[in-house]
């Protein structure tokens, strides 16, 4: 990718997540109440884009040579010690340091 | 007025402060490792300003250019912004120049805080509001900026570290999995995307995923219309 390409790429981006915020304000200034529709799209995709996300991060992972076994053992790994402390950040570095460990020993 | 105001806002954003300095340093050094110079972690979490979707903006960035893809990846990751603005649009009021930015600025984070937190007596709510955002931001861009800058100064094998990114987000389906009491939306995500994955393959799934989600809520809606909230 070009550098005037990688600038446009993330100039949509960045049009797209400003969309997200703008929108409502926009659409219902002042005390207009959104339609039923959207109020349910609202409080159902924040938890399916998380969903969807989880997928989009292991992409690459389901085709390469271990079919995402590292990607899944690290997985187990964050949601037990997840499911044990509770702690955000400490699953996250966890996971994110036995998966490196992973794919620099035994996943070459 | 101002300063009552900061002072006022500063303690509700010190545990922020630590998981954005964390989050946004891991954020920068991603990009470094990747090759990009800091300007772009800079600028991306300053403009973009929306943690996941930087995340995935540099899986956009190193494949095919196709900015259609990358607007509508950001509508969809970020859908929950709507939410967000749905339940500001009271709070936002009357905060004159400021609400501009306080919808620019509105992350999950100062979300939260704003959902939470109402100003204390004889501060002013706009500036209260305002500290919060700016406040937030503030440690994410450093974050990302001082991330990006180690990774020129520390050289260690880094083959792995994008899983950053996949640990992100389980942690954040195993959290919102807690505390919602429906699990329906958040599978449909999971296999709706899974699905799209194996039919279209790791390079064109992005856009029939989205059909797929939205038409699957919109249907399993329609089945349950007393469950819609």
């Amino acid at each position: 990718m070009t550098t005037p390409q990688r600038i446009l790429t993330i100039l949509s981006v960045v049009l797209g997540t400003m969309l997200t915020r703008f929108l409502p304000f926009l659409l219902f200034p002042e005390g207009k109440t959104p339609p039923k529709y959207i109020s349910y799209l609202g409080s159902v995709l924040p938890c399916a884009a998380i969903g969807f996300l989880v997928i989009y991060s292991l992409k690459d992972a389901v085709f390469s040579a271990f079919h995402g076994l590292p990607e899944i053992l690290s997985i187990l790994l964050i949601a037990l010690l997840h499911r044990w402390r509770k702690n955000t950040l400490l699953s996250i570095g966890a996971g994110t340091v036995f998966y490196m460990y992973l794919a620099q020993t035994w996943f070459l | 007025m101002k300063t009552k105001a900061l002072k006022a806002a500063f303690p509700h954003t010190l545990p922020i402060c630590i998981g954005f300095l964390f989050l946004g340093m891991s954020y920068g050094f991603l990009m470094r490792s990747k090759g990009f110079s800091f300007v772009y972690p800079m600028l991306m979490s300053l403009f973009i300003f929306a943690g996941s979707m930087e995340f995935v903006t540099i899986n956009l960035l190193l494949s095919a250019f196709h900015p259609l893809y990358g607007f509508f990846l950001a509508l969809m990751v970020n859908a929950r912004h709507l939410f967000y603005g749905i339940s500001m649009l009271e709070k936002y009021k009357n905060t004159g120049w400021k609400k501009a930015y306080l919808i620019f600025g509105m992350c999950d984070e100062s979300f939260s805080i704003h959902c939470a937190v109402k100003p204390p007596p004889g501060v002013d709510k706009g500036w209260f509001l305002f500290f919060i955002t700016l406040l937030n931001q503030i440690y994410w861009v450093s974050g990302a900026t001082l991330g990006a800058l180690l990774g020129y100064v520390i050289h260690f094998d880094t083959t792995g570290i994008e899983f950053v990114m996949t640990a992100l987000f389980v942690v954040m389906f195993l959290n919102q999995w807690e505390d919602h009491a429906k699990h329906r939306p958040a599978l449909t995500g999971l296999f709706c995307a899974l699905l799209s994955l194996l039919a279209c393959g790791a390079d064109r799934f992005i856009l029939p995923a989205m059909a797929l989600i939205v038409l699957c809520l919109s249907v399993s809606r329609k089945k349950s219309p007393k469950q819609s909230p």
